[in-house]
């Protein structure tokens, strides 16, 4: 396989952006990748979007096609990759794929989804399609009520508590008041949403043990990254930070049938493929971005990831380990918590942000001297899991 | 001024308990004092409301052009036995809410502006204009009505309100109806505040309503909408 290189990435703030189609906001994207590498005139190849539900957020479908038309990339080839709220991550992957097999030199990414056009509860029901029709969906199972169910185990088998998952939220929503991307903008803390008497008001049930601010915001948003091979690189502006390792794994649709609920063996597959390929260990990574939809995710990723031993990634956080300045900081873009999760763009936007964590590019979410990065993309409820290791050069 | 005139045109009012100020800690932290104003201040309040007319996200605009009329009416004694309170954070104004009393078993609620957002400030001030319907006025039952679907959200689905046949004051959606049984049901989850409010706390809230700029309360109402990266 040939090296891969990020030789450019963009974003737009991720929010509740009426005013822009899905469309718009991947093409703005699309636009600030290419401006950002430099690239001129010189021909895209392949555009691969990740996006989970425009037929249903949006009543569109075939984007990738009209997006390769708005930002008159034609004839480049075009594709549309779902793979649910990890269809960011799987079309980074499939670009990965295109340039490593030498089949294209240069590959635009573009991850997006806008959300906020349906209510939330609308939205909530799109995002439990991907549950299991017949074992799941028509108990009225959601993605909370999963996550509700899961921290409840996790809590139970390796003493999380309550405590731990506000940290995280505390944390991440502190990173995001330093990240002008994130959707979230505000700081809260331990006792306006858990030691106050009435912190229960702010911040209540959604789905027992999971509160409000256990969860991740609706928003829109789109990201993009422009992939190309080293000797394209070299030419271009920007330093370079190499895919230097993928992993992809899966797991059964239902909870149910795991034999233990607890274990995500998806997210340690994938991990483990990712440091392989990329012969780095989880001890090398200097940042993270971990796909924390909801509080609980950030502390079993981070254990299962190997970051952690199992039980120990809530001691992790309180401990401050992962705060910025921390030994391994997780999530100082804010995370899904604060930058928000439009899902087809949370892949993409994490790589973008690792991109400018390894280029010191940052700003005031910067952690000092990176030069290793690991994202992890989750699909459904760890059943299709993407995970990457990047590299600076130099 | 033909007082004899302005007699007919102002209507009866029927007394009214003061509602105690109260605070309540936000998810920030942060210390909103709640307190019922008197008509002496509603050209401050207007000054904050004004800017929200133009802002069409979330039915904004038709929210506060009503509520700047019912404040206005009440202010120049047209609109019957009206109350308002209000929210401030370190003496800025936050939010309004404000409503009246039909009779004295039923409450009319009207409007809720939240000027700061993603803290539940609207969600705070209309539970506690609904504390003083029932607690303080004694009322039996609130109508109800919401103009976005936030609103219905918030009142209707969040306190499961019950249906009411006929109509809302304001016009509008079907009717829903809070009743003593259904706030006191509801009250520990979604009610908050603690009294006294600590004197120093009372005394930055009463020495002066602090208003944003026309600037900050669209930023504020439109979210990071405005900000410097787009």
């Amino acid at each position: 396989m040939r090296p891969v290189v990020v030789s450019g990435v963009g974003m737009i703030p991720f929010e509740r952006r009426d005013e822009d189609s899905l469309v718009d906001m991947m093409a703005m994207a699309g636009l600030r990748a290419m401006d950002d590498a430099g690239l001129g005139d010189r021909p895209v190849d392949s555009v691969y979007v990740g996006n989970m539900a425009s037929g249903l957020f949006n009543h569109q479908v075939s984007v990738a096609s009209a997006l390769v038309d708005r930002l008159s990339l034609m004839p480049a080839a075009a594709d549309r990759v779902e793979n649910g709220p990890a269809s960011g991550g799987s079309a980074v992957k499939n670009g990965f794929l295109a340039v490593a097999s030498g089949f294209n030199d240069v590959v635009l990414v573009i991850g997006g989804e806008k959300m906020r056009e349906v209510i939330g509860p609308r939205a909530t029901d799109i995002v439990a399609c991907m549950t299991h029709p017949l074992a799941e969906y028509i108990y009225g199972v959601t993605l909370p009520a999963m996550a509700g169910m899961f921290t409840r185990l996790y809590m139970e088998k390796y003493g999380v508590t309550r405590k731990h998952l506000t940290e995280v939220a505390v944390k991440n929503q502190e990173n995001g008041l330093l990240n002008p991307y994130a959707h979230i903008q505000m700081k809260i803390t331990m006792e306006g949403t858990l030691t106050h008497p009435q912190a229960h008001v702010n911040n209540p049930v959604v789905a027992d043990p999971i509160h409000l601010y256990d969860c991740c915001p609706v928003s829109d948003g789109a990201a993009a990254v422009l992939l190309t091979t080293e000797e394209i690189a070299k030419e271009l502006s920007k330093p370079s930070v190499y895919i230097a390792g993928v992993g992809q794994a899966t797991d059964t649709h239902t909870l149910q049938e795991r034999s233990d609920p607890t274990e995500l063996k998806a997210v340690q597959i994938a991990s483990q493929k990712a440091f392989e390929m990329a012969e780095l260990t989880p001890q090398d990574i200097d940042v993270a971005e971990l796909h924390d939809a909801f509080t609980i995710l950030e502390i079993a990723e981070s254990e299962q990831a190997g970051f952690f031993p199992l039980g120990e990634g809530g001691k992790a956080v309180d401990a401050g380990e992962t705060r910025i300045g921390g030994s391994l900081p997780i999530n100082p873009s804010g995370g899904l918590k604060a930058r928000g999760h439009p899902v087809g763009a949370t892949g993409v936007a994490q790589v973008v942000e690792l991109v400018w964590q390894l280029r010191n590019e940052a700003g005031e979410h910067q952690v000092e001297d990176a030069s290793k990065g690991f994202s992890l993309n989750f699909g459904g409820f760890g059943n299709n899991v993407l995970a990457f290791v990047l590299r600076r050069e130099g | 001024m033909d007082m004899e005139l302005e007699a007919t045109l102002r209507p009866p009012e029927y007394p009214m308990e003061p509602y105690p100020a109260k605070v309540i800690t936000l998810a920030t932290g942060g210390k909103m004092v709640v307190r019922q104003v008197d008509r002496d201040v509603v050209p401050i309040l207007l000054e904050a409301v004004r800017p929200a007319m133009e802002v069409e996200r979330d039915y904004y605009d038709i929210v506060a052009a009503r509520l700047y009329a019912e404040l206005l009416g009440w202010s120049r004694y047209r609109v019957k036995d009206e109350f308002c309170i209000i929210g401030q954070i370190d003496g800025l104004l936050v939010g309004i809410v404000n409503s009246r009393m039909y009779s004295p078993i039923l409450g009319i609620s009207l409007h809720t502006l939240a000027i700061e957002r993603g803290l539940r400030i609207g969600a705070h001030l209309f539970a506690a204009k609904m504390e003083h319907h029932i607690e303080y006025l004694g009322q039996e039952e609130v109508l109800i009505t919401a103009e976005s679907p936030i609103g219905f959200r918030r009142w209707m689905i969040e306190y499961g309100l019950e249906k009411r046949d006929g109509q809302h004051e304001l016009g509008g959606a079907t009717p829903f109806a809070l009743t003593r049984e259904l706030y006191f049901n509801n009250k520990e989850r979604l009610v908050a505040g603690e009294r006294p409010v600590p004197a120093k706390l009372m005394e930055v809230a009463e020495r002066e309503i602090k208003v944003a700029s026309e600037d900050d309360i669209l930023e504020k109402i439109l979210g990071a909408k405005r900000r410097k990266i787009q």
